[in-house]
């Protein structure tokens, strides 16, 4: 990603001012997942692994491809498979890479109480950093997307990191490079927006998919992955897309006019035992009146 | 003359003093004391991002989290202690109506004009019953946010509900003990005295506690 240390300043025999000075590109990274052309192949879920170190896992069987109910503490990006049968399209088999959306207004971060256990970078990736968890589990409860997870042996939570390591040292995340079928694309959050809607009118325009369209949900603030979805009207079919996902209201609630109204509550009363003391002062006992019945 | 350590609640003693706490009371007053103060600067730590160094008291924060929940379940036993000491001294009289009535007093140091109060007055009564309900409170809110993992996550939501009721009967509870601390340190001379060694003298249980102070007066004659 070109950040402003990369602006060029001068051009050299070049007459006039330089063309694009001090104009920088948004350097927020976004991942597109394009729904259409995945193949279920499991490429990126291999990738995420291997990157990160984490065994392949134990697989469950229930009669369909999904090899494992849900992600997992150390399995952070899998595969949905889903038959959804339709009178426009028939049967049709939906494959949805899940994973952390990076949401620009990540409901885990809002939730987390410990200092530093969670951050956001400015490229819009959201990182957990185990050091400073402290495993109360606030962020399940604030993401809509049930994405952390818990370790309960060290009593630390998990999720996609975007490859922050990676991408710091300007690589793509480990699934963008694994994947087959370049359905999976990665660039800036423009760039990404771009590709995805030439592909949706593409798909309005070529194939009977007229529902298509981008999942960037605006409930988080937009979402540093999108999709591109055949049917953009009903993620549910996705195993689980929420089509409007906040972070949940009461978690809002709590973190904001309950925190203040509590803060208030405890400054004055700790100021109101203070003022008494300086208006009334201690309990004095006349000595002699006491003591007589 | 020496006296035995182990004192019934009521003995009056030589140089004019009244034993107004028995060892067990006090006992249980400091348990309660100690693990309640325990939760509330973790609890606080974790309320917020500007007390989170209290959580150092357990030694780090994700020690304090994973202590957090034990000490409460001391803390609430020993408030089931206490409820079997106090529960019946506890219970309000017709005289509490009256001190209630005229607490101004009480407040602006006008205790002259006051009703007379029993063993506990009816403010310290209005604690202790707060203190005991948040306690059953907070443990039952406690013990849902204690295991999280546990909690299908179609049934996550409840949890955005159980922690701010946790924190509010929290923050409840530490306006009372705010007030708690006030009277007992700097308010009230001589009642810290009587909490740590049992001790109070005849002045201070018969401006204090006058019913209470005639009750004993009457039983050692
Ligand atoms: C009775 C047994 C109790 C249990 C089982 C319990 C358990 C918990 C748990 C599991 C949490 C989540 C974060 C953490 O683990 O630290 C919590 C938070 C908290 N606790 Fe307790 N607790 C108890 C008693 C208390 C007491 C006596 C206080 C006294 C002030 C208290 C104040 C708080 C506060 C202020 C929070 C933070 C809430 C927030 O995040 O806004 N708790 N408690
Ligand atoms: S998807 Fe969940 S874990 Fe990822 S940034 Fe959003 S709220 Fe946080």
């Amino acid at each position: 990603m070109p950040n402003e240390a990369m602006q060029v300043k001068a051009i050299s025999a070049h007459p006039g001012p330089v063309p694009g000075g001090n104009v920088s590109r948004d350097y927020d990274v976004c991942k597109l997942i394009d729904t259409t052309t995945c193949i279920g192949c499991k490429a990126c879920e291999v990738a995420c692994l291997e990157w990160n170190g984490y065994e392949f896992r134990e697989t469950t069987f229930d009669n369909t491809y999904q090899t494992m109910p849900d992600t997992a503490w150390n399995y952070w990006n899998l595969i949905r498979f889903n038959e959804v049968e339709s009178e426009e399209h028939g049967l049709q088999w939906l494959m949805r890479k899940d994973q952390c959306m990076h949401c620009a207004e990540p409901g885990c971060l809002e939730a987390c109480p410990a200092d530093g256990a969670i951050v956001q970078y400015k490229n819009g990736i959201v990182d957990f950093n185990q050091e400073n968890c402290i495993g109360c589990q606030y962020c399940v409860t604030g993401c809509p997307f049930n994405i952390p997870k818990f370790n309960p042996e060290t009593k630390k939570v998990f999720k996609c990191t975007l490859c922050s390591d990676r991408v710091g040292a300007g690589l793509e995340p480990a699934c963008i490079k694994a994947c087959p079928t370049g359905c999976l694309h990665f660039g800036s959050k423009e760039d990404m927006k771009d590709l995805a809607e030439r592909r949706v009118a593409q798909l309005h325009k070529e194939t009977s998919y007229n529902k298509a369209g981008v999942y960037d949900p605006e409930g988080v603030g937009g979402t540093h992955v999108i999709y591109v979805l055949h049917d953009a009207e009903n993620p549910e079919k996705y195993g689980g897309l929420p089509k409007n996902p906040r972070i949940p209201l009461m978690v809002s609630f709590w973190k904001h006019p309950l925190k203040w109204l509590g803060n208030v509550g405890l400054v004055f009363g700790i100021a109101g035992v203070l003022l008494h003391y300086v208006r009334f002062g201690p309990k004095v006992i006349d000595k002699k009146e006491e003591k007589k019945p | 003359m020496s006296t035995p350590t182990i004192l019934r609640e009521g003995t009056i003693l030589p140089e004019g003093q009244v034993v107004r706490y028995t060892f067990e009371e006090r006992a249980c007053h400091w348990v309660n004391g100690v693990t309640y103060l325990f939760c509330m600067l973790t609890g606080l730590a974790f309320y917020s991002p500007y007390l989170y160094w209290m959580s150092y008291v357990g030694g780090s924060p994700a020690t304090a989290r994973t202590l957090h929940p034990w000490v409460g379940v001391f803390f609430f036993v020993a408030m089931l202690w206490m409820h079997t000491l106090w529960k019946v001294q506890m219970a309000s009289i017709p005289e509490d109506q009256q001190w209630k009535d005229n607490m101004k007093y009480y407040i602006e140091n006008r205790d002259e004009l006051l009703p007379p109060a029993g063993r506990f007055n009816a403010g310290q009564k209005l604690f202790y019953w707060v203190m005991y309900y948040a306690a059953i409170i907070l443990l039952l809110t406690g013990v849902v946010m204690w295991f999280p993992e546990l909690m299908p996550r179609n049934l996550h939501w409840l949890l955005t509900i159980i922690i701010p009721i946790h924190a509010a009967a929290a923050l409840v509870t530490i306006g009372a003990f705010i007030i708690h601390i006030y009277m007992g340190i700097l308010m009230v001379p001589g009642g810290l005295k009587g909490i740590a060694y049992g001790r109070v003298s005849e002045e201070w249980a018969a401006h204090h506690h006058r019913l209470w102070y005639e009750k004993i007066k009457k039983d050692s004659r």
